[in-house]
């Protein structure tokens, strides 16, 4: 079929649009790395000379050391618990009908749209009124929390999409519920079950606002590490600190996207 | 023979879970109606004067100042994400395809910290915006954008970007092309076809992308505070303030619960407002 001029044009100004709205996107980042390599302290445009002393001292600062590895202990953990308890949820309400189903998934997946620094507040009051403290099983149950949604999410879409026959099959062949569960559901959801926990991860990683209400200065991770050193200091650390954080986020998405499609997980690909 | 086999072990872990953030926010709702005694972190007895508080001036400000925001930024953020959301679909190029799908989602796990300083980078007076303006001669002096509404809104939307995206594109996904093929072989102009099917068609996912952006900008805490600076007052930051600065806890408990309320509110009337163009696309 032949295009008319006007179909044309609307195209390309369709790509233009795409092209500087994807430059939007891009813009922060870019800025962020050329500012990382500027040697002075006060922020400047273009730089007038180079250097990589603020990556050294992002790599140095104890409190970024600490909050990195305070940070990780949360995150291992709460996408660890996340994936437990959240797939196993998922496969329940997946597969059969309770008490109580739709009110318990309405409060799990609550955390959606309930304001993060409400179930910050929540946690801390809940903490400081039965005397828990502020350790680091706080902080993991918030995160548990926060990213419970995105968990059940991902093995929900895995069990659409499992071809249940092949359970059927171990089942007629005298495979016990276990058996089956082992050897045949779980290995089939792996896929999903490491991308939630990958994406659990990465956000529990990254979680900000309710960790701000519940972390101590013991067990403050590296979002609110870097909150404290932005409001203390002007110098390009953080921008350097960003540029790593940035480089290593696409890293792992585009190795998730390549083993696992992104498109899928997200549901965003055509069916 | 059991025939919902596990049932009790997949439920309970996730039903302690629920246990605990119901008794999280019993706890707010505790604390929003006690009274707050100065220089302690007991709270007193039972009282309504938190919420007779809110409405001085400054606090209703600070609510309308935030849904304002809110709705500003899930507007603009909707613009922008429509048209990337559409070429994502759209494209037959699947390394096209994977750029705009990496560069849109990685800003997603980047955390509000690091995509909020960048901005201030951005912004700031000796920022790369006032730079590059200057030097083409296009401003005399820096243009003041850090500490203004307009820099939030900016910063925000580049925040909420990925889930709108991610939402709309999950839409415009699932629409069927043959929709569009039949309306083309009928002599529709492509503007027509976009305006009278793909368009009506996505509206769920407009819907559900809007209030989503909605809901994450009310709960955004270090993008108005960072790049507000105290000058843009909005709720997470007046909890924040009265938590930690004055610990104030029952005062930011009710603030805190107004604001769940008035955020779950704008998401309900969203919905509602959305029905009637959803029933006229035949999507519900």
């Amino acid at each position: 079929m032949k295009r008319s001029p006007a179909t044309l044009a609307l195209r390309w100004s369709g790509r233009v649009l795409v092209a500087v709205i994807l430059l939007f996107v891009l813009l922060p980042g870019v800025v962020v790395a050329i500012s990382a390599f500027n040697d002075r302290a006060i922020l400047q445009f273009p730089p007038q000379s180079w250097s990589l002393r603020w990556f050294w001292r992002a790599f140095s600062y104890a409190d970024f050391a600490k909050g990195f590895w305070n940070g990780l202990t949360v995150t291992v953990w709460a996408s660890s618990i996340a994936v437990v308890v959240g797939s196993a949820f998922a496969f329940a309400i997946h597969r059969y009908k309770f008490a109580l189903r739709d009110f318990l998934e309405g409060i799990l997946l609550s955390p959606l749209i309930i304001p993060h620094y409400t179930v910050g507040l929540g946690i801390l009051i809940l903490a400081s009124q039965t005397g828990i403290g502020r350790g680091f099983p706080l902080v993991i149950f918030a995160h548990v929390v926060m990213v419970l949604p995105f968990v059940m999410r991902s093995t929900y879409i895995s069990l659409e999409n499992l071809d249940t026959r092949l359970e059927l099959a171990a089942s007629s062949l005298g495979a016990t519920p276990l058996r089956i569960l082992f050897t045949v559901t779980i290995p089939l959801l792996i896929p999903g079950l490491l991308s939630g926990w990958l994406f659990a991860a990465i956000l529990s990683f990254n979680e900000f606002t309710a960790t701000l209400f519940v972390s101590s200065q013991a067990t403050q991770t590296l979002p609110v590490a870097m909150y404290n050193y932005v409001r203390e200091f002007a110098d390009p650390t953080l921008a350097a600190l960003s540029v790593i954080y940035i480089v290593v986020t696409a890293t792992l998405l585009t190795i998730a996207n390549s083993f696992l499609g992104l498109g899928k997980i997200l549901n965003v690909d055509a069916h | 023979m059991n025939t919902r086999p596990f049932l009790g072990w997949f439920v309970s872990p996730a039903g302690l879970v629920a246990v605990g953030l119901i008794a999280a926010m019993l706890a707010v709702f505790q604390y929003s109606v006690r009274a707050y005694i100065p220089g302690t972190l007991e709270v007193g007895g039972f009282t309504w004067a938190n919420f007779e508080a809110m409405l001085r001036p400054l606090y209703a400000l600070a609510f309308w100042n935030t849904v304002l925001l809110c709705f500003e930024t899930a507007l603009f953020t909707l613009l922008l994400a429509y048209p990337l959301a559409y070429a994502l679909t759209r494209t037959n190029s699947s390394a096209l395809r994977s750029f705009i799908l990496i560069v849109s989602v990685t800003p997603l796990f980047l955390g509000e910290v690091v995509r909020t300083y960048s901005w201030m980078i951005v912004l700031g007076n000796n920022g790369f915006l006032n730079s590059l303006l200057l030097k083409l001669g296009l401003l005399d002096r820096p243009l003041q954008m850090m500490f203004t509404a307009g820099g939030v809104v900016a910063a925000l939307v580049h925040v909420t970007m990925p889930i709108m995206v991610i939402m709309l594109a999950a839409a415009l996904s699932h629409i069927d092309r043959n929709y569009e093929k039949a309306a083309e072989s009928l002599g529709a102009g492509p503007i027509r076809i976009f305006l009278t099917i793909t368009l009506p068609l996505s509206m769920p996912g407009i819907v559900a992308g809007f209030s989503t952006a909605f809901a994450w900008t009310f709960s955004a805490f270090a993008t108005p505070q960072l790049i507000g600076g105290g000058r843009v007052a909005t709720v997470s930051t007046l909890i924040y303030q009265l938590g930690f600065s004055s610990f104030n806890f029952p005062f930011a408990a009710s603030l805190s619960i107004i604001g769940l309320a008035l955020s779950l509110a704008v998401i309900a009337l969203l919905k509602k407002a959305a029905s009637p163009l959803e029933r006229m696309a035949g999507t519900t």
